[in-house]
């Protein structure tokens, strides 16, 4: 039983910061989210490096979600298979003291644990003020977001 | 004249955002620059007119990579001011805490942002694939740090559970055993980072640092004890502001400090070994000793066995602390507000902390300053560079820029902290 319970462990990590404006993206997606997955694992962080790392460690399928700055419009999505590919840095790179989320999933690639399914959803932000709250673009986005993951998830 | 540039505009593997300039003419290096250009962040204004009790929360939010240290220097300085001690549990408890973040600070630094110098990699992602045994040590040693902080402090970054007085809620005995499990592992682990450090090669070089720590009474110095130089100097935190200065530098946002009327000084792992190496625990000690380290080490390129040694003996440290818990009757002592001035420093893994308070009957904070590692240790790191880029200069570019970037990387410069990435420079002129 506990064998088959880890084998079809799956995540969703959510990463960001309720207080700076739009990076609050990705927390508001876990709280979207809450109480539709079932037995999914759904994880709010603030994105520390390590911790995502063993956040990850014996996932089967992770998903994670994060606020991103590419250059696109605020609220729009990416959707990233990490699997296939490591993310763009430039769009990841706020982070702390340099060592962010792509690096992170890197990390794990090279150490081997990084789950044999592994999706990025990524909202673009336009504004991380501090103490703002997130612009109706990317409130909208988390909606969206929430909905594509519950299909993706309980779809599977 | 012959002369040559080279530019790195961004160093990788440092805390912060910042830039370095090297110029040389005819083979001699003329000047050094330590540039910090990020923008300095007012958290002493900021303090202003705020309670006495918020400091600890308000200065945690100055790094996340050292928050404890900043409480730390904030909980002893308010203390000072209101003419309090907190002794016994408590204390112990503040030690404990600090070693949690020592182990967290130094592993991150030693395995992520330090060793990939010295094994010829560009980053802790290509050495991961390589050395994934390795990595994972790391990985497992640093998650310890973070249980202690997470268990002591609330969460493992910017703790919420330290007060003025003490903590907010303490932890009960037996929530501190299954720490002592994690710890007992860390421990063969951290020895054996000190083992794998010691085997790195290191340039043959040397410099004649003013050392400057803490000295605790017979202790390994953490949150408490007398500031003391390998030249003489011995004062309390109070005295600080008498011997030391700070000044504004045109090539950067921190301030630079220095020992009034001698100059710079360096602060961090180097000096607290230099300067209390005698007072590791036995197990410690012995692993410094088989390392080659001697009692003093005035190699900074050697300062990745130091963290090595020095996150070995956190690791002691805590299984004492939690071996010799008792519970305290109270969670904080009682304080009042008064008028004062209130002095501390406290060691954060990259150096020493400076916080001086000066509060209103009120309790409000009439004046705050505070000193950070990086802001002592900048002169020194120029030192450094100026120093050994000489014999470096008929090295081809690349291997001079990473020898420069190397030497930054020693001191595990936090930029942040100090007023993010680091541009470099170098104009060989010509």
């Amino acid at each position: 039983m506990a064998d088959r319970a880890r084998e079809s462990r799956r995540v969703v990590l959510c990463i960001g910061n309720l207080q700076r404006g739009d990076d609050a993206a990705g927390r508001a997606v876990a709280r979207a989210l809450r109480v539709s997955l079932g037995d999914v694992e759904i994880i709010e962080e603030e994105g520390e490096a390590t911790t995502v790392l063993a956040r990850l460690e014996g996932a089967d399928a992770a998903f994670i979600v994060d606020a991103c700055v590419s250059g696109a419009t605020p609220g729009d999505i990416h959707r990233f298979d990490i699997v296939a590919g490591p993310l763009p840095q430039t769009a990841f790179s706020a982070s702390t003291h340099g060592f962010g989320l792509a690096d992170s999933l890197e990390l794990a690639r090279a150490l081997g644990a990084l789950p044999s399914r592994c999706v990025v959803y990524a909202i673009e932000g336009g504004t991380f003020d501090i103490g703002a709250p997130m612009s109706p673009a990317v409130a909208a986005a988390v909606d969206t977001v929430a909905d594509r993951l519950r299909t993706e998830i309980l779809g599977e | 004249m012959t002369s040559r540039t080279i530019k790195v505009d961004q160093l990788a593997r440092v805390e912060g955002e910042g830039a370095l300039k090297l110029i040389a003419r005819d083979g001699v290096v003329q000047l050094a620059e330590f540039n910090i250009f990020e923008p300095p962040r007012f958290f002493e204004a900021l303090l202003r007119d705020r309670m006495y009790a918020e400091a600890p929360d308000i200065t945690a939010r100055i790094c996340g990579i050292c928050p404890v240290a900043y409480q730390m220097s904030a909980v002893h300085a308010m203390e000072n001011a209101l003419g309090v001690v907190v002794d016994g549990p408590l204390r112990e408890l503040r030690r404990l805490i600090y070693c949690g973040e020592w182990i967290e600070s130094h592993t991150l630094h030693v395995y992520m942002l330090h060793a990939p110098d010295f094994l010829g990699y560009e980053g802790a992602i290509e050495m991961a694939r390589d050395h994934a045994d390795i990595v994972r040590r790391g990985l497992d040693l640093k998650r310890v740090g973070n249980s202690i902080i997470t268990l002591l402090g609330g969460r493992e970054i910017h703790p919420i559970n330290v007060r003025v007085g003490g903590f907010y809620r303490t932890p009960r005995k037996r929530e501190l055993q299954p720490l002592a499990e994690e710890l007992k592992r860390a421990r063969d682990r951290a020895l054996a980072t000190v083992r794998w450090t010691a085997g790195f090669d290191f340039p043959d070089v040397e410099r004649d640092y003013e050392f400057v720590a803490l000295r605790g009474d017979g202790e390994y110095p953490l949150s408490q004890g007398r500031i003391v130089s390998s030249r003489g100097l011995d004062i309390s935190a109070a005295e600080y502001d008498e011997h030391f200065e700070e000044s504004h530098v045109q090539h950067s946002t921190a301030l630079h400090a220095q020992i009034k009327a001698r100059g710079a000084y360096l602060t961090g792992p180097l000096a607290r070994y230099a300067l209390n190496s005698a007072a590791l625990s036995p197990l410690a000690r012995e692993a410094a000793c088989e390392a080659g380290l001697g009692p003093v080490c005035v190699n900074p390129f050697r300062s990745i066995i130091v963290r090595a040694v020095e996150v070995l003996y956190a690791c002691d440290e805590a299984l004492r602390i939690i071996d010799d818990y008792e519970e305290p009757e109270r969670p904080a002592i009682d304080l009042e507000p008064r008028a004062g001035t209130g002095f501390a420093a406290t060691e954060a893994p990259r150096g020493m902390l400076y916080h001086r308070y000066r509060l209103n009957a009120d309790g409000k904070i009439a004046d705050a300053r505070i000193v950070p590692p990086t802001s002592q240790n900048q002169p020194s790191i120029e030192e450094d560079l100026r120093t050994f880029a000489n014999a470096w200069l008929d090295l081809p570019d690349d291997t001079l820029r990473h020898r420069c970037e190397q030497t930054i990387r020693n001191h595990d410069p936090c930029i942040s902290c100090a007023t993010h990435f680091l541009r470099l420079e170098i104009d060989r002129g010509g």
